[in-house]
Formats: C-alpha cells, sequence, structure tokens
C-alpha cells in the first residue's frame, strides 16, 4: 500500500533522529575546536583512531560504557513505565555499597556462592532505595522525580556515613609514614567476589590483549541485562503492563491492570539494574568502596537513555558511544598535551543531549504537520 | 438570483497521506442557513479552517462578497467579517461573560484603561438584540453550555461578523438547548447575517438549513435546496451507498434478571456525591438505555459497575452474585463487558497495535499468555480473526491505534469487548463522533448481542440513538432516575424535559 511506504519512511526518520544529532554535534565540535585555534580533523582522527582503532582502545570504551549501559536501562525502563527516575545516582550508590559490604564481610564464602551474592545484593540494593519513591507515586500519587532526587542526596550521605565507619584499617606503610586515608575508602572486597577482567578469557582464548586493561565480565552482565530488560517489555505479559501503564494509565486500569502495582514493579527493576554498576566499579575494578569513585554515572544514564531513545538497544549504543567520546578525549587531552581539554568531550555530550532533544521534537512536529488530517 | 456572499473555487489541500480538499468549489447565498454535512474526514472542517485562514490552500480561489481574497490567517478572516463559533468554546472559565466577549478587542479609556461600562453597554446591547437573557457580569464558569455558546455567537457578532460559521454546535446541547440555538439561528438570518452550519446530524439539516453541500472524501458530491431533497438522500450522497436508517428490532423477550443495582451510591472525582441512590434492574435479552445530559452520574455509575469506582455504598448484583467493589480485572472475569464512553482515554492505547489493543483486559490469561510470555502465535490469530470479522481498516494487525479512524478504533474497542461471549455489555457513547456507516455498525452490533440473550446497559447523549435502541429508558437527572419510559409510549420532547429536571412540565406534557 502506497500509504504504509510514506508512513514506515518517518517511522525511520524518527527513530535516527539520534544518530543526526550526534553529526550535528560532532559539527558543532568542530567549530569549538577551530575556536581554540586546533585542528578538528586531527582531533576527531586521533580520538577515534584511538578509541575504536584497537583492541585496548575497545576494552576501554565498553569499560567505560558498561556502567553506563546499567544507569541507562535504569532510566528507560522507568520511563516505559511513564516514570522519571532520576535517582539512578542513589539507587546506584546504595546497590554498590551493599554488594561492597557483602564482598569484603563474607570472605570465607567460595566464589560460586559469593559472586551470585554479590551481584543479587547490588540489584536488590538499588531495588530497594528505587521501591520508597514507587510506593509513595503509587500510594499517595507524590512524584517521582522530587523523592527520587531527595533519596539520592540521602543515598550519598548515607554512604558517606557507611565509608567512615567501615574505613579500611591503616595499612602497614601509612602507618609507618604517619598518614592517614586521603580519600575515604573501605577494605577490599575477597578475591572470590572480584569478576575475571577479559584478559583472562582473550589469554585463555590466544587472543593479544593488554593485561592491564580494565574491561571486565561485568560489561557481559549488562549485555544480559539489556537484553533481559528487552524480553521483559516486549515479550512478557509484565511488560505489556507496565508500557500499558506508562501510555495510558487511564486505558490500563479498564483492562483490569493494577497501575499502582505495576509502577512499584517498575521502579523496582529499574533501581535493580542501576545497583548493579557495582559489579562493574566494585568487582571488576576498584575491589572496594572509595568515596567519588563514580558520582555522576547515574546521572549520565539520563542522557545516554534520552540518545538511547529509552530502548535496551538504543542505550547500549549510546553508551557505547557515550565510552568512545570518553576515552577518546581522555586520548586526545594526552595527545595535544592538554591543549584541548577533556571538557571539550562533556561539551560534547551535551551539544548531543541538545540535539537529541531538539531533532527529535523537530521530526515529531514535521510528522505532525504533514500527517494532519482534519 | 440570491447575492452570492462567499464563493470558493476549486479549493485544494493535500496532506501528504491524504488530499482533504480536492477540488472542492463552495457557494453561500447572502442571508441564508447553508448547512455543509459529510462524514468525518470528509474534508468540511478543512475547508472551513481554509476559509478563516488556519490552513492556505494548494490551489483555488476565495471570494468574499464578489471580491477575491486571500487569508492568510483568522485575524484577516475577522476583518473579512468571517465569524468562527468552534464546536469547543474558546472560553476563560474565571472571566466573566463581558470580559469574555471584549477579549482582545478591549474598548480603552484614555488609551490605557478598559472601557468597562462602555463594554458592558454594547454586550448587553447585542444580547438584547438577539433576544438573549445573559447576566453580562456572569463568571463562564457559573453558566450551562447552551448560555456558553450564546456567549460564543455574541462574540462574533461583536467582532462584526457577517458570515458564521458553526462548527457542529449542538454536539453539545440538550434537545430544547437545539431548540433555542435553531430559533436564535434563524433570528440572526432575519438580521442579514450568512450562516454555515458544519453537522452531520441530517434532521438538523432539514430543521434548519436553505441549502445543503454535501462532501464525501473531500470533495463535494452535492448542493440542493433543502426542501427538495430527503434525509435519506443526503445519508446516501454521504456514505456513497444506500443506508437502512429504520433499525429492525425483534420484538422485546426479557429473560432472567443479569444486572441487579439497589440503592447505589458514589461520589465524583471532586468528592461530591455523583451516583445518588439509583436502583435498576437489567434483564438478558433486554436494553436499558440512560438518557441524560452529559455529568449528571452516568459516567461514575459506569464506573462503579465496571469496578474503577468505588461504591459508598448500595450492592451490584451479577445474577445474584455480588460483585460490589470488585477490582476491574475481577469484574472484567465475571463477563461485563464496557465499550467505554471516553474512547482515547480509556478504550484504546494509542501506542499500541491493533493486536496489542485486542488482547487489553484478557492479556494475562490463557491462550494470549503462557508461563512468563506473551504467546504471539495467539495474538496474533486472534488479531487477524477480528479484524477480518469486524472488518476493521485497514486490516495490518501491526498498525498502531493512534493511525486509526474513529470510526476504526471504535470497531477495535466493540471486537475486543465482545470477544468471549459478555453476560452483561455497558457501551457509553458507542457511537459518539463516529460517520454513518460506523454508528449502523455499532447499532448493529449491539441489537445482535441483545437478540443472543445479553443484557445491555447504554448510555448515551444522542436521543434518537437511546429511542431506537432501548427497550426501556431510565432517564438520570443530578444522580438519581427521573423517570423510567417504554420507547413505544416517549418522545424526545418528554425525555428531553426530564433530563433537564423539568419534572413539572413532565407532567403538562403527559396531560397533553
Amino acid at each position: 500500500m502506497k500509504i504504509n511506504k510514506k508512513f514506515d519512511y518517518f517511522v525511520i526518520l524518527e527513530k535516527i533522529t539520534p544518530l543526526i544529532a550526534v553529526i550535528f554535534a560532532l559539527l558543532v565540535g568542530a567549530i569549538v575546536i577551530m575556536l581554540i585555534g586546533e585542528d578538528p580533523v586531527f582531533v576527531y582522527k586521533t580520538l577515534f583512531s584511538n578509541a575504536i582503532g584497537n583492541r585496548d582502545g575497545w576494552g576501554n570504551v565498553l569499560f567505560r560504557a558498561t556502567p553506563l549501559i546499567f544507569t541507562g536501562l535504569t532510566v528507560a525502563f522507568a520511563f516505559r513505565c511513564g516514570l522519571f527516575n532520576i535517582g539512578g545516582e542513589g539507587q546506584m550508590y546504595i546497590g554498590t555499597f551493599l554488594a561492597t559490604w557483602v564482598g569484603f564481610t563474607f570472605t570465607n564464602l567460595p566464589a560460586f556462592i559469593l559472586i551470585p551474592l554479590c551481584i543479587l545484593t547490588a540489584a536488590a540494593g538499588g531495588a530497594l532505595w528505587a521501591a520508597v519513591p514507587g510506593i509513595l507515586k503509587a500510594k499517595t500519587g507524590v512524584h517521582e522525580v522530587i523523592v527520587t532526587i531527595m533519596m539520592n542526596w540521602i543515598a550519598a550521605s548515607l554512604t558517606f556515613f557507611l565509608v567512615l565507619k567501615f574505613k579500611a584499617p591503616p595499612t602497614e606503610a601509612m602507618i609507618e609514614a604517619g598518614v592517614k586515608q586521603m580519600i575515604p575508602h573501605t577494605s577490599e572486597i575477597a578475591q572470590a567476589a572480584r569478576l575475571p577482567r577479559l584478559y583472562s578469557i582473550f589469554k585463555f582464548l590466544n587472543i593479544d590483549f593488554p593485561a592491564y586493561n580494565q574491561v571486565n565480565v561485568s560489561f557481559f552482565i549488562a549485555i544480559g541485562v539489556a537484553i533481559l530488560a528487552y524480553y521483559i517489555l516486549w515479550k512478557t505479559n509484565l511488560g505489556y503492563e507496565i508500557r500499558a501503564v506508562g501510555y495510558s494509565p487511564l486505558a490500563a486500569e479498564y483492562g483490569g491492570i493494577s497501575v499502582a502495582k505495576n509502577i512499584i514493579l517498575a521502579m523496582v527493576i529499574s533501581g535493580a539494574f542501576a545497583g548493579l554498576v557495582g559489579t562493574n566499579e566494585i568487582m571488576g575494578f576498584k575491589y572496594r568502596w572509595r568515596q567519588e569513585l563514580f558520582t555522576g554515572l547515574g546521572f549520565n544514564g539520563i542522557a545516554v537513555a534520552l540518545l538511547g531513545k529509552n530502548h535496551p538497544l538504543g542505550v547500549v549504543l549510546a553508551a557505547i558511544l557515550f565510552g568512545i567520546l570518553n576515552y577518546g578525549g581522555a586520548i586526545v587531552n594526552i595527545y595535544t598535551a592538554g591543549r584541548i581539554p577533556r571538557e571539550l568531550i562533556m561539551v560534547l555530550q551535551a551539544v548531543i543531549v541538545i540535539f537529541v532533544v531538539i531533532s527529535d521534537e523537530v521530526v515529531k512536529r514535521l510528522i505532525r504537520q504533514r500527517r494532519k488530517i482534519l | 438570483m440570491p447575492e452570492i456572499a462567499l464563493e470558493m473555487k476549486n479549493i485544494t489541500k493535500r496532506f501528504p497521506l491524504v488530499v482533504a480538499n480536492d477540488k472542492v468549489s463552495f457557494t453561500v447565498y447572502k442571508g441564508e442557513i447553508h448547512a455543509l454535512v459529510g462524514e468525518n474526514g470528509a474534508g468540511k472542517s478543512t475547508l472551513m479552517s481554509i476559509l478563516y485562514g488556519l490552513y492556505q490552500a494548494d490551489s483555488g480561489k476565495i471570494f468574499i462578497n464578489g471580491e477575491k481574497v486571500s487569508i492568510a490567517n483568522p485575524n484577516v478572516a475577522i476583518n473579512l467579517k468571517i465569524g468562527m463559533v468552534h464546536q469547543h468554546f474558546m472560553l476563560v472559565p474565571p472571566l466573566t461573560v463581558t470580559e469574555n466577549i471584549i477579549l482582545g478587542m478591549e474598548p480603552k479609556k484614555n488609551n490605557i484603561f478598559i472601557d468597562m461600562e462602555n463594554a458592558t453597554k454594547r454586550v448587553e446591547e447585542l444580547s438584547k438584540s438577539m433576544g438573549f437573557k445573559i447576566d453580562s457580569k456572569a463568571k463562564i464558569e457559573n453558566i450551562s453550555v447552551g448560555i456558553q455558546q450564546r456567549v460564543e455567537i455574541i462574540k462574533v457578532l461583536y467582532r462584526g461578523a457577517e458570515i458564521l460559521v458553526m462548527d457542529e454546535p449542538t454536539a453539545v446541547l440538550t434537545p430544547q438547548e437545539v431548540e433555542d440555538l435553531f430559533e436564535i439561528l434563524r433570528s440572526l438570518k432575519k438580521q442579514g447575517k450568512t450562516i454555515i452550519f458544519i453537522t452531520h446530524k441530517l434532521n438538523e439539516v432539514k430543521a434548519l438549513s436553505d441549502r445543503v453541500t454535501v462532501m464525501r472524501r473531500g470533495k463535494v458530491v452535492g448542493v440542493k435546496d433543502t426542501k427538495d431533497t430527503n434525509q435519506e438522500e443526503i445519508a446516501s450522497l454521504m456514505v456513497g451507498r444506500k443506508v437502512i436508517f429504520d433499525i429492525e428490532k425483534k420484538p422485546h423477550s426479557p429473560g432472567k434478571t443479569a444486572l441487579k443495582v439497589e440503592k447505589l451510591k458514589a461520589l465524583s472525582n471532586k468528592g461530591l456525591p455523583a451516583v445518588k441512590n439509583i436502583s435498576f434492574e437489567i434483564k438478558e435479552g433486554e436494553i436499558l438505555g440512560f438518557a441524560g445530559v452529559e455529568g449528571n452520574g452516568q459516567t461514575e455509575l459506569v464506573e462503579v459497575i465496571t469496578g474503577l469506582r468505588p461504591a459508598s455504598s448500595g450492592k451490584i448484583f451479577l445474577y445474584d452474585h455480588d460483585i460490589t467493589n470488585y477490582s476491574p480485572r475481577s469484574i472484567r472475569e465475571d463477563k461485563i463487558a464496557h465499550i467505554p464512553e471516553d474512547r482515547k482515554q480509556r478504550g484504546i492505547i494509542s501506542n499500541y497495535t491493533v493486536a496489542e489493543n485486542l488482547i487489553l483486559g484478557s492479556h494475562y490469561r490463557s491462550p494470549f499468555n503462557k508461563g512468563l510470555a506473551l504467546n504471539f502465535t495467539a495474538i496474533n490469530n486472534h488479531a487477524n480473526n477480528l479484524i477480518k470479522d469486524f472488518d476493521i481498516r485497514p486490516s495490518d494487525k501491526d498498525n498502531f491505534l493512534k493511525s486509526l479512524s474513529g470510526g476504526n478504533q471504535q470497531k477495535v474497542i466493540v471486537a475486543r469487548e465482545l470477544y468471549g461471549e459478555p453476560k452483561l455489555l455497558i457501551a457509553a457513547q458507542p457511537t459518539r463522533g463516529l460517520d454513518v456507516g460506523s454508528i449502523e455498525f455499532v447499532h448493529q452490533q449491539i441489537l445482535n448481542e441483545r437478540d443472543k440473550g445479553k443484557a445491555i446497559l447504554l448510555i448515551s447523549a444522542d436521543l434518537e440513538e437511546i429511542l431506537s435502541l432501548s427497550d426501556r429508558i431510565a432517564v438520570i437527572y443530578e444522580g438519581e432516575i427521573v423517570d423510567v419510559l417504554d420507547p413505544k409510549k416517549t418522545d424526545e420532547n418528554e425525555i428531553g424535559l426530564l433530563m433537564t429536571g423539568s419534572t413539572a412540565n413532565k407532567k403538562l406534557s403527559k396531560a397533553k
């Protein structure tokens, strides 16, 4: 049918708006680079060739993308239920801290118990923290944005309190030198709680990969969670209900779907995703809670979800793009001896987000105008 | 030959998916009431939007009083003395009648202050000349819909309109208010104003207009002198085929009592009593129609029966089984089907596909849900079957509901609700905003269910619909049933009076 083909054309346009936004953002970035008096071609070439031109680069990119996949899915999942969960930051803190605590407390458990236990604790912590705004929204109608923001501050303060309470004892070297912890941190988690780095897998497969590269098994967990989120949302009865509530609470209620139940469930699942950031940052990387280790990852998840159009696949791609920009930006900074500041990357990310919002709106209006049948 | 007030020549307006106006030529004589009729999507509103400057035509010319004009925006239209009364009133509720009327054209004192005295005087003069009794200092939020419409008319006249476009003005009125409106329009005509009257109610065309232009699929398919035509002819022009008007109904043979409502009370969203002590029964094979002006407790009554709103007291029985304050899901499981009055908000999820919408309410049950996952084979088969049985167009199960026409959206709802042999069907405003073809279809479906022995609760603001379908008619006013009537022994007039609470008049009309 003719009509359908035209219709599809717009649907495709709507879907690729983020791509258009990225291209525009890179152009704007090029202008900024020229204004600082540098060569944009050189900068972008350095950025991309180092980030995705070799295995080490890819490893670094994926390592940086992993937590953003989790926090991006946090925002995206809740959004499908019509909720704006901007409490990923706080949910991430709580989940991660609890997982760390399990990791350095139950040190005599074997890995096949301790690793799953830590992962589940991380998810449970985030879920718990997200359940509060979920229940408040479902039962009393308090807006989730307000509650999640406030819960972020509570989580930040609470974990700060806890890290001081569970502060690692000073090492012998520190006692000798007479210094105290500069940045508060806990003891390291047990060896049995650590996730292997991808290096060990590549080594087993006889693939050349640097041992110092931090990308670890958590990346696979992130991909698994993205697939899980997709499966829940589009293939299950629960997802049908969650999306129905998101699209039209009145129609959902009419169809016998409990709006309250699904709001709480969506928040809980969304929060669990945020808590899983701990698998990358603690279980796969630092092995201990270090204050301010991952500040902002939860908030960046909002941008990732926006860029990924709240779809799990989009979130993964957006997180990888952010990983490329982060890592590539750091390299550019080194290569240009600091003449291109790392902040340029933040500018690029911000411009991308702005362009996504704008192009989304532009395309929407275009479609509305074109489809208008009176 | 009468003088021509407005002539639109060969107007073409294309939207990418549709030609909304295809070389439309439309002529209105000075001082006539001209009805513009057609189904939804026939292009009437587009044509009027072009006249009022809301859209620009791709090609074609507009002449006002013989002079070629180009109308770039509504301000130009107002300057050309074209006025439009929209279907949804454009009034500011907390402001007074006068303030609303002068809004944007305030008479000034010393060029700074609003000259309220003068404004009030002009508004009162205008309403007096029309024979309106309007308190010019009353706030819009405190006056009835019928009066609000008069305010809209005065607003247009205040701006000096000579050509008035009325967009489906009767959709929101009671039969008495409709009569009053017609009187107003006739007196405007006497004053020499030209009136374009958009409608799809054919009896109104006959009662009011001098000439009628019929549109179908973006084209003018007929221009008639009203006195030389009849409803059947106009209807078949509109639809493009013959339409059966008289609904054939088998005799009423009620069976067991299916639904029994006892002394039901419920509150509105604002916490005020909305349903006040309502009791009634519906038997198998019976249609009980609820007639009433909207906002008299019908919405709340349906929501209480379907579990969407708690009953504050009273009982609801489905075949002696107490279902009062059950959850919407368990009420659905007890086989009560519900065609909701608010189609867009309640009835459909516009971002879900046809297939997804067709399982709403039974999505969690076998065969659509197996274990944890949805069973897409069953869902798709179900969708394809219903699309075929109910002739849902376009016939693609993967279309989003928002891309379907109102009539087809309603078919999706009807198909879904009738699936699974409901014991009780609640149909609230089932044909609102639908075109003639779809109305016919929905009516047929409701009657089929009745003849299959189902109990049906019908709520409608359309008295014709209530009268032609119901076996008994309950009139609801301010949350109470004021009378139950036999449709064979009553008429729109009697019901209309009851609906507006005129019980004194009711006795009069009975005596008559």
